[in-house]
């Protein structure tokens, strides 16, 4: 077993050419950052005497401590609870504004709603839409992002007795149609979906685009139209 | 979103049947393992003093965060586990103190649906047969009996009969889901607590869960305690919310009311945290809320504070929070706050 402070330093050892003690005092400092109370005493702790979201805070030090251009975060807050989830999005903001460019994995709309700048909604190994954040979330194109959006509940707004659901389940990945992947779990299948769609903008946005063949300029009523068939049918 | 598509619910239309179950002063606390010698007696108090009344045909959401005593208060109230304190009446019998074989009669009807069906159903067990096992446990009647119930209970769930025959593992998260759902209400249950039933589900699958979990209640008149921690789905659920922090209860109100305006600072420290989703929907009829971030962690329940259990992370705390403890009073609105100072309604 090794403490968190040993861990953090070997990467730093691992890419610079540093002294052992140097470090161990980059880590404390890394530690702090990102808001470990009383890092300098901390950094000999051992993961299991963290809590989770400080066990996160020390795996965000550790990507953070050779100063990446990028950072690649999977599902950094899932496990986490809401009150530390927000912490841990104010440091990835901080992140950001201090130059790094950040890909975040997640399957929580809300988090993406709030942190990204770009979206990338995936379905069975490819891109369903892809576009600005708000773009997206004001104007979603793809039934499947609908989906998403639609079968969440929320902590505002009005409250319905059923929640629109998508049909079926996931698609595995050893097993995918030759056309759209959503297709088998789409209202709106029809013949053409049998062909794979490619990703291509609309009218309005040149950066939002989406794989989907139903007529661009009838999205927003076609949604309406399946958003009350999902809340209405059985699951 | 038109006013027609939506099935709003009536805030007003709340349940209001006799009490199925009433929580008076429940206490569960664990005994640590003494460190050193100084401190011997080391207690993790879990569960701290709640009392909570759950009347027929409710859905009571019980909200709060990893370690706050949820699970544990959700396992008192169904007596999987033994009080150190307090009682807990079901359908007007006190059930805290009764024998194993007293119990036995009363089990069936009240029930626990658990969060991981992964983990709670027996692997090595084919799925007719996990539901038939409490039908047997309570002597339902023949084997030709018990097959019409386990059949009729799958169809109820959503499941297939060809699928009697399988083991869990053939089944995808959501439909282990409803096998644990159909297992719980095999015996008829009145009251079922849900403890996280739908956060190890796809979030596509979640919606599935939580519309049978509407539907079953409709249909069969079942009484809820949901326990999560997602916001979100708590406020779907649930006609009354209450929210725990370090083993108590420090607000209890209605969804609507909860929801609208919070009087507990830590509910709406809470509710500021939860990343809502801009559709751009919301910006033109509420207002953007104010996002209060909460510094520091949740105190270990072992070396709780004193006074107010919140009073450590609170914004608004003051000197009287960290000598008295606040105790849960009935506002003139007829919400229940534990706040020596809470939020102007």
């Amino acid at each position: 077993m090794y403490t968190v402070g040993w861990q953090i330093a070997e990467q730093i050892r691992a890419h610079e050419r540093v002294s052992r003690k140097e470090a161990r005092a980059r880590a404390v400092r890394l530690l702090s950052d990102v808001g470990i109370p009383d890092a300098a005493s901390r950094v000999d702790a051992y993961p299991h005497e963290f809590s989770g979201g400080m066990r996160q805070r020390a795996v965000i030090a550790m990507a953070l401590s050779c100063d990446p251009a990028l950072l690649i975060a999977d599902e950094p807050t899932t496990a986490l609870d809401v009150t530390v989830q927000a912490q841990i999005l104010d440091l990835m903001r901080e992140l950001n504004a201090r130059g790094s460019a950040v890909v975040l994995i997640t399957h929580d709309m809300g988090v993406i709603s709030q942190i990204a700048d770009r979206v990338l909604v995936m379905y069975g190994g490819r891109a369903a839409e892809e576009g600005p954040r708000r773009s997206v979330f004001h104007g979603p194109r793809h039934p499947y992002t609908w989906g998403l959006l639609d079968s969440v509940p929320r902590v505002g707004g009005p409250r319905l007795r059923r929640l629109p659901t998508i049909a079926g389940m996931p698609v595995a990945p050893g097993s995918l149609p030759e056309g759209c992947a959503f297709a088998p779990r789409c209202r709106l299948r029809h013949e053409r979906c049998e062909e794979l769609p490619v990703l291509s903008a609309g009218t309005a946005d040149a950066a939002h685009r989406d794989a989907c063949w139903l007529p661009t300029d009838q999205r927003t009523a076609l949604r309406l139209t399946t958003r009350t068939a999902d809340s209405e049918v059985a699951s | 979103m038109t006013a027609q598509d939506i099935a709003a619910v009536d805030p007003e239309a709340r349940p209001g049947g006799e009490v199925l179950l009433r929580a008076t002063d429940v206490t569960k606390h664990y005994p640590l393992r003494a460190q050193g010698l100084s401190r011997r007696h080391r207690v993790l108090r879990a569960v701290d003093g709640v009392s909570l009344e759950v009347r027929t045909g409710e859905t009571v959401g019980i909200v709060g965060e990893s370690g706050c005593g949820k699970s544990t208060l959700g396992r008192c109230l169904v007596r999987l586990t033994e009080l150190t304190g307090g009682r807990v009446e079901f359908d007007g019998r006190d059930i805290s103190a009764l024998s194993a074989r007293r119990l036995r009669p009363i089990r069936p009807g009240m029930q626990l649906v658990f969060q991981d069906p992964q983990a709670s159903l027996n692997p090595r067990r084919r799925a007719g047969d996990i539901v038939a096992e409490p039908l047997l446990v309570h002597r339902y009647g023949d084997a030709a009996a018990v097959r019409r119930r386990v059949a009729e209970l799958f169809d109820v769930v959503g499941l297939s009969t060809a699928h009697l025959e399988r083991y869990p593992h053939e089944f995808s998260g959501g439909q282990r889901q409803r096998i644990g759902i159909a297992r719980a209400l095999a015996t008829d249950p009145r009251l079922v607590v849900a403890d996280e039933p739908v956060s190890a589900l796809d979030v596509s699958i979640q919606a599935q869960v939580l519309n049978l979990f509407a539907d079953l209640q409709e249909e069969l008149g079942l009484t809820y305690v949901f326990i999560a921690h997602d916001l979100g789905v708590v406020r779907h659920v649930s006609d009354r919310i209450a929210v725990m922090y370090l083993g108590e209860i420090v607000e209890l109100a209605g969804t609507e009311e909860l929801y609208g305006s919070p009087a507990h600072p830590y509910t709406q420290a809470l509710l500021s945290a939860v990343p809502d989703i801009d559709d751009g929907s919301l910006t033109d009829r509420a207002p953007v809320r104010e996002r209060i971030v909460l510094t520091g962690e949740v105190p270990n329940p072992v070396d709780r504070p004193t006074g107010c259990p919140f009073r450590t992370r609170c914004p608004y705390a003051r000197e009287r929070c960290a000598l008295e403890r606040p105790p849960l009073t009935r506002t003139a609105s007829g919400r229940e706050v534990a706040c020596h100072y809470p939020l102007a309604e």
